[in-house]
């Protein structure tokens, strides 16, 4: 078991030197830029895979001076302001800093995806409200913002503090589930890249900047300097193609056919869907995937686990350390877990690194129940052991695990259950399962897409209950199944 | 013979309290020796420091002639059956895997502990067909007659019953009784006896070794005790089980 385990994990490892893999961030444009610059690689015959919606800036800039992904799409703004951290950088000092990590950097791609505000049309005009300036006489306003733009160095902050803007009234919210606030009108403003096809959509307007907070955001691909040759010529022909008016209708057309890749094929011209993948095909992949993250975390959880149950169910301070260790990492929120995992070199964005998150979090349940399945053993069991000269290993083995077998057991059904639902979160790190489309069906504000993922993951964890009531009775000895 | 089980000066005090005190004990060979005293007074306390669940702050013991270490114990252990109240099976064994284990754990063959397994279901007077049973499937009796089965696999030279009986009805307790004697005299057994109850000790017990808070008092015949009580406890003890029967 152990040994399979590592297989797995070295097998997922294991990256093919002539291909190139392209990240995007966790919204609409980001997808279809990486999605235009995955065809233009794959025309241009270097092997491209596209790993969707992972996570924020600081995961993919890590994962790409890790060596995880090769190319991303960014923009000026956010790579002078949260990568370089030089405010009002030019493009020259931009490349020369990213020279020196080893990063490349295409002109860029012919438009200015900048922030912005925007609020109903209706709204706007009633209060004769234009720019940002005017929202100072309206304290009473209510901005629901991106948790993204709440702590950026030019994002609210600094922009409220420059605008003399009241910070009360102010929800941190997921970017799509902010459109539909904005239309309900339960919020009154919100943050919009200029460029996001919402802002037709919805018929929104987009504030002035009249005092030029917001610095340029000009769309660039980022790309490592050992990246072959041929990818990087692939991807300077994107430079200067496409202008605000057609980022827009790009767009447009993915939230439209719910589909990256139908809009990156609006932009090369193709019209045909021969790319477009079936579903039955994705769901197959999304669940293969899903089952061998959720599979691999738990062999690893119950061999590594097995063990430090057994001895912390001796009690004493290292047993106190183990159960106190396991019972901490549980409490760190995985989002967080997975992002203080991408910035260390072995792991990087990867499949290993979602197994190692999951891993860590279904340690607990069966740590837990080794140890207080083998504490409940009665002392009578405990001393006939000992007294038929029974030698440690014979004991625990041959008496004392069976009759744990139950506790046990139940705690690695518990791990099971929890990593399947956890597992969907592994798609924010680009490892794939069935959390890509529910990552990528909110970003849509797509409920046809989120239930693509979340049903099968519900039925997923329901087939592994079942599958354990099964297990028990293998692996519970009858004599402690039989009632009294 | 010298005699199997020699205590010389054991104490053994848990915290504050004493559980027993500088007892002096010889276990004789092929001989049921009886440990009675009221609840509390030490006696299986004194069993598990024969047995080395605890170890002792005083004194020194000896199984046949070689003395009880921690060296020693585990070869010891293989050496003495041990049958406490409940009897202790395991819960996950057959009565057959648990009379079996130490056996097959120590590599006998299949065969030689299935021969083995008879003579001792003949012996215990256990139902062969009842072996595949579980533990919670057989009956109190039975039960206890599983444990004295798995004690007694692999011949041992001394058996320790701690109240072996104590929660049977008295017909089966009665039963048991007869076979525990007649076992131990075919097989000239050596036995370390633990009750509460005078008629068993009467019944059982060559020597009685009466107890009290963690001190022997008096050791001797069943008749001796009676007729020559070292101290007015003894009497008293006599008198409260005694008197209870005739009246
Ligand atoms: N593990 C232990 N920790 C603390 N005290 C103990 C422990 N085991 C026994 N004692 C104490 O030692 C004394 C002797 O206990 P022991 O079990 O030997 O009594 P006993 O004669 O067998 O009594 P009973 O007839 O009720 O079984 C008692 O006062 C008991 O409370
Ligand atoms: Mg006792």
């Amino acid at each position: 078991m152990k040994l399979s385990a590592l297989l797995l994990i070295a097998s997922v490892a294991t990256a093919q030197s002539d291909s190139v893999v392209i990240g995007s961030k966790k919204f609409t444009e980001s997808y279809v830029l990486a999605e235009i610059a995955r065809q233009a690689c794959q025309s241009a015959g270097v092997r491209a895979e596209h790993r969707q919606g992972m996570g924020g800036t600081i995961i993919l800039w890590e994962a790409l001076r890790g060596g995880g992904i090769d190319i991303y799409p960014e923009y000026t703004g956010t790579i002078a302001e949260e990568i370089l951290k030089q405010r009002g950088a030019t493009e020259t000092d931009i490349q020369t800093a990213l020279e020196q990590q080893g990063i490349g950097m295409t002109k860029d791609l012919g438009f200015n995806n900048t922030y912005a505000l925007v609020m109903r049309r209706e709204k706007a005009a009633r209060l004769g409200i234009k720019s940002i300036s005017d929202l100072r006489g309206h304290p009473e306003l209510k901005f629901g913002l991106t948790h993204e733009f709440l702590d950026r160095r030019d994002g609210w902050r600094p922009l409220s503090a420059r605008y003399g803007l009241a910070r009360t009234n102010v929800v941190g919210l997921e970017h799509a589930l902010g459109y539909a606030g904005l239309v309900s009108g339960e919020i009154d403003v919100k943050d919009a890249y200029s460029t996001d096809a919402k802002i037709a959509d919805y018929d929104l307007v987009v504030l002035a900047d009249d005092w030029q907070f917001f610095p340029q955001y000009k769309a660039v691909f980022l790309f490592r300097k050992n990246t072959s040759a041929a990818a990087i010529a692939a991807l300077n022909k994107l430079t200067g193609t496409i202008d605000e008016t057609r980022m827009m209708r790009l767009n447009a057309e993915a939230e439209r056919t719910k589909s990256y890749i139908a809009a990156a094929q609006l932009y090369s011209g193709e019209s045909s869907e021969s790319g477009a993948e079936s579903l039955s095909h994705k769901l197959w992949r999304w669940i293969s995937r899903h089952l061998e993250l959720a599979g691999a975390s738990l062999a690893l959880a119950v061999v590594v686990g097995l063990p430090l149950g057994v001895i912390a169910s001796r009690g004493g301070a290292t047993g106190q350390t183990i159960l106190a260790v396991t019972g901490i990492i549980q409490t760190i929120p995985s989002l967080a877990l997975l992002a203080l995992l991408v910035p260390v070199p072995f792991f990087g964005i990867s499949v290993r690194t979602a197994i190692v998150a999951l891993f860590l979090y279904s340690l607990l349940p069966i740590v837990r129940n080794t140890a207080s399945g083998l504490q409940d053993i009665s002392r009578p069991l405990r001393e006939s052991a000992v007294v038929l000269g029974l030698t440690a290993g014979q004991r625990l083995r041959r008496i004392y695990l069976p009759l744990a077998s139950r506790s046990i057991l139940a705690g690695i059904k518990t791990s099971a259950v929890i990593n399947i639902g956890t597992a969907t979160l592994a798609a924010l790190i680009g490892a794939g399962g069935l959390g890509e489309p529910i990552i990528s069906g909110l970003n849509l504000n797509d409920h046809v897409t989120i239930l693509q993922g979340a049903v099968p993951a519900a039925l997923l964890a329901l087939l592994v209950q079942l599958a354990f009531d099964f297990l028990d009775r293998i692996f519970i000895p009858r004599g402690l199944r039989i009632k009294s | 013979m010298n005699p199997l089980v020699q205590l010389r000066g054991i104490s053994k005090h848990f915290e504050k309290e004493v559980a027993v005190s500088n007892v002096d004990l010889e276990l004789e060979r092929a001989q049921i020796t009886v440990l009675i005293g009221p609840s509390g007074c030490g006696k299986s306390t004194i069993l598990r420091l024969i047995v080395g669940l605890i170890a002792a702050d005083e004194g020194n013991m000896y199984f046949d002639s070689a003395p009880i270490s921690s060296d020693t114990i585990t070869s010891i252990r293989r050496r003495v059956g041990y049958v406490i109240q409940d009897g202790g099976l395991f819960p996950h064994l057959t009565a057959n895997g648990n009379v079996a284990l130490q056996a097959r754990l120590l590599d006998r063959s299949g065969k030689e502990v299935k021969a083995r397994i008879a003579e001792l279901c003949a012996l215990t007077r256990f139902p062969e067909n009842l072996l595949d049973r579980y533990p919670v499937e057989l009956s109190g009796g039975q039960r206890q007659r599983v444990s004295l089965m798995r004690a007694l696999m692999l011949s041992p030279e001394l058996l320790l019953l701690d109240e072996p009986f104590a929660a049977l009805d008295p017909l089966v307790r009665a039963n048991l009784h007869r076979d525990l004697k007649e076992i131990c005299a075919r097989l000239r057994q050596t036995v370390l006896l633990v009750t509460h109850d005078l008629a068993e000790a009467a019944k059982l017990g060559s020597l009685i070794v009466l107890m009290q808070s963690g001190r022997i008092i008096q050791s001797g015949t069943f008749d001796e005790l009676r007729d020559h009580p070292a101290t007015p406890f003894v009497a008293e003890f006599f008198n409260a089980q005694l008197g209870g029967l005739q009246s």
